[in-house]
């Protein structure tokens, strides 16, 4: 008998090519998402030493982080530097024959969301793209991770990565969570309780109740923010639900092969008994709906709380928590819910799916906003034609957001979707870092609900009081 | 790849924690598609008013700080996105080390791609580097990547940890994609194995 094995140990062991003295190994890998912005550089270097793409057939690329989400794109960009780099990779895409959506294509979206509805990301897979949010792909019980530009040169010309093992950590939530509380209330909590460097050096495996009883889409919701808490990646175990999401998808396994695939999925789970470095239990039932105040993700607290002060933390934190209220232009001990919002942005690959869309429709139906803008940014265009056929689009339009197409958009302003100095914006995104969303601009991290609910009210609200209000 | 073996030089002290690389380069730089002239926009939300007048009181604005080659950091240097731009910013200035208590994990992997030595100390070497750093131009640290040791300007050293793989490849400015094209064979006999066992893959 082989000693209990964690998910993460299973699915490390199986992509091993070679293992140095010293531990370092060589990882292969299944999957590799490519996008315009950090690969320029890769495919430049391979044309200089002559090297081509090892595996094309493996290799997804997609134009996410600075295209434009308004009409027209597809036939002009104006900025010339974002145009530049959308012309590289189409070329690229088109000299090394890899798989590839340009803008033009319904399927283009989020790369993060693209590859799991395409089927690409499958249980048990190594995902690697260079991106930090690779998380996302551990919801299907991937090891997925983000890497640097040399390290996607490293994946394009040999098809692994030079890697070495990281420390197991278990997050469990316990129990069942409470009406009006979501994935994302889940992921922003466990970093409020880690710290941003709290999973450093560690891979994640999410579990317990509140997991299970998520969707995909919420799963894809946790993992994403994994690299906030520091981790190197998230996992979570595949299940049934995790099988029937994706059954039938384009490149998913058919026939013989998926009878063969599903076999094997059905073995990534952690043994009994295996071992973990570090273990932290949040009770489902504790989470409250929850804002960031600061300009780090680690930054949580309920709605219900106050803005903090910076007497309340201890050695460098302090200052930073100084700094980070000048630049949020908050007092200490206001009430979060008084904090008014001039911009409300729903996106990103954090919950820029059908089920996030569905989620903040649901609290605006029939309401007018009362924010200055506010703009939903569909994570793919089958996301946004999903929207439009149930009618969500309409709603959205009615209560006063912009429905845009797909891409990364204001979750991190590299295309025309910015803040301005001072602007203040309830985001579904992951960053709130001082100029994240435009230079200046003020970003507070919430789920699709309570980002609808600010935009209805104009403040940071608490969803669960509208929700009250519906029944 | 340039080596690394020894620096000498003046470092810049950066108390603040979670320097993220939206910080290091912000987004409106990662729109080129070359790895050099990143430098003049290092820091460049901290470095310069929205007008790209300089802030005087910006560490690397200051004359004793301008050619600093190491930076000593707070807690968690380097969190936040995956770009490479972020090393290929500090190199580009001329920043070769950064010492700190610990650092973001791609951020971390992306320096020795670029030849560019992370250090992780203990808090309280931090703090006494961080102190010799604050004295300006004339306190220079000096870094020994072969024998694992920083030296403050007065003579007192530290010890630090390295991956051998990795202080190898920086010693002798190795390139890993050759290095990993050198077992090709084994990548080809994985992937034989693999089509059997999981042939979806
Ligand atoms: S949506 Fe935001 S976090 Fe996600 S890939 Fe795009 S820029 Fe990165």
């Amino acid at each position: 008998m082989t000693a209990p094995r964690t998910l993460y140990d299973k699915i490390w062991d199986d992509h091993v090519v070679h293992q140095a003295e010293d531990g370092t190994c060589l990882l292969y890998i299944d999957r590799h998402l490519v996008h315009e912005v950090t690969s320029p550089q890769a495919f430049e270097g391979l044309r200089m030493t002559g090297r081509k793409v090892r595996a094309p057939e493996k290799t997804i690329a997609v134009p996410d982080h600075n295209v434009p989400t308004t009409a027209g794109r597809d036939k002009h960009i104006d900025n010339e530097e974002s145009r530049i780099q959308v012309e590289a990779l189409d070329k690229n895409a088109k000299d090394f024959g890899i798989n590839y959506y340009p803008v033009s294509d319904i399927r283009q979206g989020i790369v993060h969301i693209v590859g799991p509805e395409q089927g690409w990301t499958l249980p048990g897979m190594t995902v690697v793209c260079g991106d930090s949010h690779t998380a996302t792909h551990g919801a299907f019980g991937a090891l997925a991770h983000g890497i640097g530009t040399s390290e996607v040169e490293h994946v394009l010309a040999t098809q692994t990565l030079i890697q070495k093992k990281s420390k197991n950590m278990k997050v469990e939530i316990t129990g069942s969570l409470r009406p009006g509380v979501t994935a994302k209330d889940i992921t922003l909590s466990v970093i409020g309780a880690t710290g941003t460097a709290g999973g450093t050096g560690y891979v994640i495996e999410y579990c317990g109740q509140a997991i299970r009883e998520l969707s995909m889409e919420g799963r894809m919701t946790v993992c994403n923010m994994a690299i906030e808490g520091g981790a190197r990646a998230g996992l979570i175990a595949p299940d049934e639900k995790t099988f029937a999401y994706v059954q039938g998808r384009p490149h998913a396994p058919k026939g013989a092969k998926w009878e063969a695939a599903l076999a094997y999925w059905k073995t990534l789970f952690t043994d009994e008994g295996a071992h973990f470095d570090k273990v932290v239990t949040i009770r489902g039932e504790d989470i409250a709906p929850v804002v960031t105040w600061g300009t780090s993700p680690e930054d949580v607290l309920p709605i219900t709380g106050v803005v903090p002060s910076p007497d309340d933390f201890s050695g460098g934190k302090g200052d930073a928590a100084k700094r980070s209220l000048d630049y949020m232009g908050l007092t200490p001990g206001m009430k979060l819910t008084d904090i008014a919002i001039d911009t409300v942005f729903i996106g990103s690959c954090t919950n820029g799916r059908i089920e996030d869309l569905r989620a903040a429709a649901a609290i605006l139906k029939g309401k007018k906003i009362k924010v200055k803008r506010a703009m939903v940014v569909p994570g793919s265009g089958l996301v946004r034609a999903q929207a439009e056929e149930e009618g969500l689009a309409q709603i959205f339009i009615d209560a006063g957001f912009e429905w845009r197409l797909a891409g990364c958009s204001m979750c991190l302003a590299m295309n025309p979707d910015q803040l301005a100095p001072g602007e203040r914006c309830a985001a579904t995104s992951n960053r709130n870092f001082e100029g994240r969303q435009g230079r200046g601009g003020r970003t507070h991290l919430l789920s699709p609900a309570m980002a609808a609910a600010a935009a209805i009210t104009g403040h940071l609200t608490d969803v669960r009081e509208l929700m009250a209000e519906k029944v | 790849m340039d080596k690394f073996t020894t620096l000498t030089g003046i470092a810049a002290p950066m108390p603040l924690v979670n320097i993220d690389t939206d910080m290091i380069i912000p987004k409106q730089f990662l729109k080129t598609i070359q790895r050099s002239g990143l430098g003049k926009n290092l820091f460049d939300e901290m470095r310069y008013t929205q007008d790209g007048q300089e802030i005087p009181d910006f560490v690397l604005n200051q004359p004793a700080y301008r050619n600093a080659q190491i930076l000593v950091a707070g807690d968690n240097f380097g969190c936040g996105s995956s770009r490479e731009h972020a090393p290929w910013a500090l190199l580009d200035f001329g920043i070769r080390c950064v010492i700190s208590t610990s650092f973001a994990d791609i951020f971390f992997n992306n320096c020795f791609k670029n030849g560019i030595l992370p250090i992780v100390l203990p808090q309280d070497q931090v703090d006494v580097l961080m102190a010799d750093a604050k004295k300006g131009a004339n306190a220079r640290i000096t870094v020994d990547l072969e024998a694992q040791t920083v030296t403050t300007s007065d003579g007192q050293s530290f010890r630090f940890e390295v991956d051998p793989f990795r202080k190898h490849c920086l010693l002798n400015g190795l390139d890993d994609i050759g290095l990993t094209l050198e077992k090709a064979a084994a990548i080809d006999s994985f992937e034989k194995k693999v089509a059997t066992l999981r042939p979806w893959a």
